[in-house]
């Protein structure tokens, strides 16, 4: 099968549902033919579908993200990019407060087809306002759903399924993904919301990773094996909705599980998949739950610094190494 | 004047519509019978009923927290707004919104929004939507002086200023956001000015005189349908009781109080239409007890229709 960078995945689902759809289209800041994306998931689409479809917008994350709810409520699909997580604080109020709940205070008579595409993570040394990991934030708002794609293949059937979902979709891109490349085929598919994927199977402990953190559980439970220890690697892929079933079936199977996000610990995703896993497959442990996340403190910016918040594979082998002994 | 006797009935009986629906609101609320708590639009019935006198019900309008008038003035049923108001089953959002969250899809009312401002980059998405789906549509944006302040109106009417979209920002400067007087929190009188600033022009109508709303609306609507861009128009008017409930607005002079309510949009309204023999005393008197009627109605089917069972919380979160 064919290999693409991620971004290039991404781009591929953007193109695909505009070519599929008339009504969906593209805003955020930077997202147009002059810088096409700061990332540069969208280049070449302004010069394709032109810039009524592909539009640069001020620098206004409120109202990118008002504009694009009152869009979705008259029959638009649109797609929004904050150019980077941490600026989602900007717009909380129109993805938190309105283009979540618009749905649910209106009894229903409305659906908001919106997708908020927004590049998070640290490793770039860029500080504590460009590298954050802010999903727990969006998880503890009913009405949104969240996606975490950590390959190109994921990258692609998922954004294609958010594009067409009728519900505000937080969509999880990695700055340190966008290069990395994968296998996607040629033909058209999608990812459906609410299954987790096995990124590798093993017997002796589960790891649940999302997005980058994926790759260095992936590193570390090849390591791992070479030391006699099975390391199963659970990836959600959505964390709304949440496929509790495969994180409860893993467990069940290993008896061990070690967490690993970026965001930092208190008040994480960990804490929440760890509730999960303690209401729901507590007897099947044989060890207490382990979390490996950031700690409790803005991104630094010099490299020692940021290197020693981020989760990194030595961590994650000494968590699965103290779970399993 | 140059408006059809027709159209100024019509207009005349949606301001009392509005008018006797409120003050009814009033009622049932010092009867403990509305949960939580009510922003009254009465005496600012000249703003939303000029404005929506030029809508066809397929354009679109965003609301506020003081809201009532802006769904009965685009054309929304009062026994549903009612029923919303008192939390029914039957209320347009099957009782998950209440007073300050009613939305009408099916005429255009996109719905309240209870945090100041946050309608206004809605409303220019609509209109985004308008321009991308080539249809002839136009937004009229309903919000207070208060929401001028607010990051959301510089964001949202410059987009809209940019874009060219068709929407008609109509600020209801009733000079004051909940206790706060407009001087105290802004260094200039007109909130019209602003709209300089985007590149737009701004118009600064007197609230409590409905023809003169219903004028200078038209002419921003005309000039949005056919391209022309947005407009923001201030009316200047005045709230005839408290922010919400138990709010006696002590913070506002008496004198104050005494010349709006002399500028009261309904009576002046009713006097207009004497004064020009468009109908005479009895022929009103009559709209009147239709309307009386009519908000009795409304009132009986609220009260009489089910609370929605408890489950039902869990419904329309996700679709």
């Amino acid at each position: 099968m064919r290999e693409i960078a991620y971004r290039d995945a991404l781009r591929e689902a953007l193109r695909e549902e505009m070519f599929r759809d008339e009504t969906v289209f593209v805003l955020g800041e930077d997202v147009g033919r002059y810088w096409k994306g700061a990332f540069k998931v969208t280049k070449g689409l302004a010069e394709e579908f032109g810039d009524t479809r592909v539009r640069d917008t001020p620098i206004s994350e409120s109202a990118i993200i008002g504009v694009a709810a009152g869009a979705a409520i008259t029959g638009m699909r649109p797609i929004a990019e904050i150019m980077f997580g941490d600026l989602s604080a900007l717009a909380m109020d129109q993805i938190a407060n309105q283009a979540a709940k618009l749905r649910y205070m209106f009894g229903g008579q409305t659906k908001v087809p919106l997708v908020i595409r927004m590049p998070f993570g640290a490793g770039v040394n860029i500080a504590a306002h460009h590298s954050q990991s802010l999903e727990a934030w969006f998880m503890h708002v009913p009405g949104l759903k969240i996606a975490m794609p950590s390959t190109p293949y994921d990258a692609k059937g998922l954004l294609k399924t958010a594009i067409r979902d009728n519900n505000p979709v937080m969509f999880f891109e990695h700055k340190l993904l966008y290069s990395i490349n994968g296998e996607v085929p040629e033909e058209e598919y999608t990812v459906p919301f609410g299954l987790a994927d096995v990124k590798r199977e093993g017997e002796d402990v589960t790891i649940f990773a999302t997005l980058y953190m994926v790759h260095k559980s992936l590193t570390a439970a090849e390591e791992l094996s070479k030391q006699g220890i099975s390391t199963e690697v659970v990836d959600p892929r959505t964390l709304v909705p949440l496929d509790k079933q495969a994180i409860v079936n893993s467990v069940k199977k290993t008896g061990r599980i070690v967490i690993v996000t970026e965001d930092s610990k208190t008040g994480g995703v960990s804490a929440e998949i760890s509730a999960v896993i303690a209401e729901e497959a507590i007897d099947y442990l044989d060890a207490p739950i382990k979390r490996v996340a950031e700690p409790d403190t803005p991104i630094p910016f010099s490299p020692p610094l940021e290197k020693f918040v981020i989760p990194d594979e030595n961590r994650i082998m000494q968590a699965v190494k103290e779970v399993v002994h | 004047m140059t408006l059809e006797k027709g159209k100024m009935i019509k207009i005349f009986r949606k301001m009392l519509e509005i008018r006797h629906f409120e003050e009814k609101v009033y009622d049932l609320y010092g009867q403990n019978l509305v949960p939580g708590t009510i922003h009254l639009y009465a005496g600012q019935e000249a703003v939303a009923t000029g404005v929506c006198a030029n809508l066809r019900k397929d354009d679109y309008i965003t609301s506020t927290h003081r809201g009532h008038g802006h769904c009965i003035a685009k054309g929304a049923n009062l026994g549903k707004v009612m029923a919303e108001i008192l939390g029914k089953k039957t209320g347009y959002c099957k009782g998950k919104g209440g007073s300050m969250h009613i939305a009408d899809f099916s005429i255009g009312m996109l719905g309240a929004t209870a945090v100041v401002g946050a309608g206004i980059p809605i409303a220019a998405g609509a209109g985004l939507s308008i321009k991308l789906r080539k249809t002839d549509q136009v937004v009229a944006c309903f919000f207070g002086e208060g929401a001028s302040n607010q990051g959301t109106f510089h964001e949202g009417i410059n987009i809209a200023a940019i874009w060219k979209l068709p929407v008609l920002f109509v600020c209801e400067n009733n000079l004051y956001a909940m206790g706060t007087r407009q001087s105290r929190v802004m260094a200039i009188e007109n909130v019209a000015d602003r709209a300089a600033a985007y590149g737009i022009p701004g118009f600064v109508v007197d609230g409590n005189d409905v023809i003169a709303v219903y004028e200078v609306a038209r002419k921003a609507v005309d000039r949005a349908r056919s391209g022309g861009g947005s407009t923001l128009l201030e009316c200047k008017t005045y709230r005839h009781k408290g922010h919400s409930r138990f709010d006696p607005a002590t913070y506002r002079p008496k004198e104050e109080i005494e010349k709006w309510l002399k500028r009261d949009p309904v009576r002046r309204f009713r006097a207009k239409l004497l004064e020009l023999k468009t109908l005479n005393k009895m022929e009103l008197d009559k709209i009147e007890e239709e309307v009386s009627a009519a908000v009795e109605d409304a009132i009986r089917f609220a009260l009489e229709s089910p609370y929605p069972s408890p489950e039902e919380a869990l419904e329309h979160v996700y679709i």
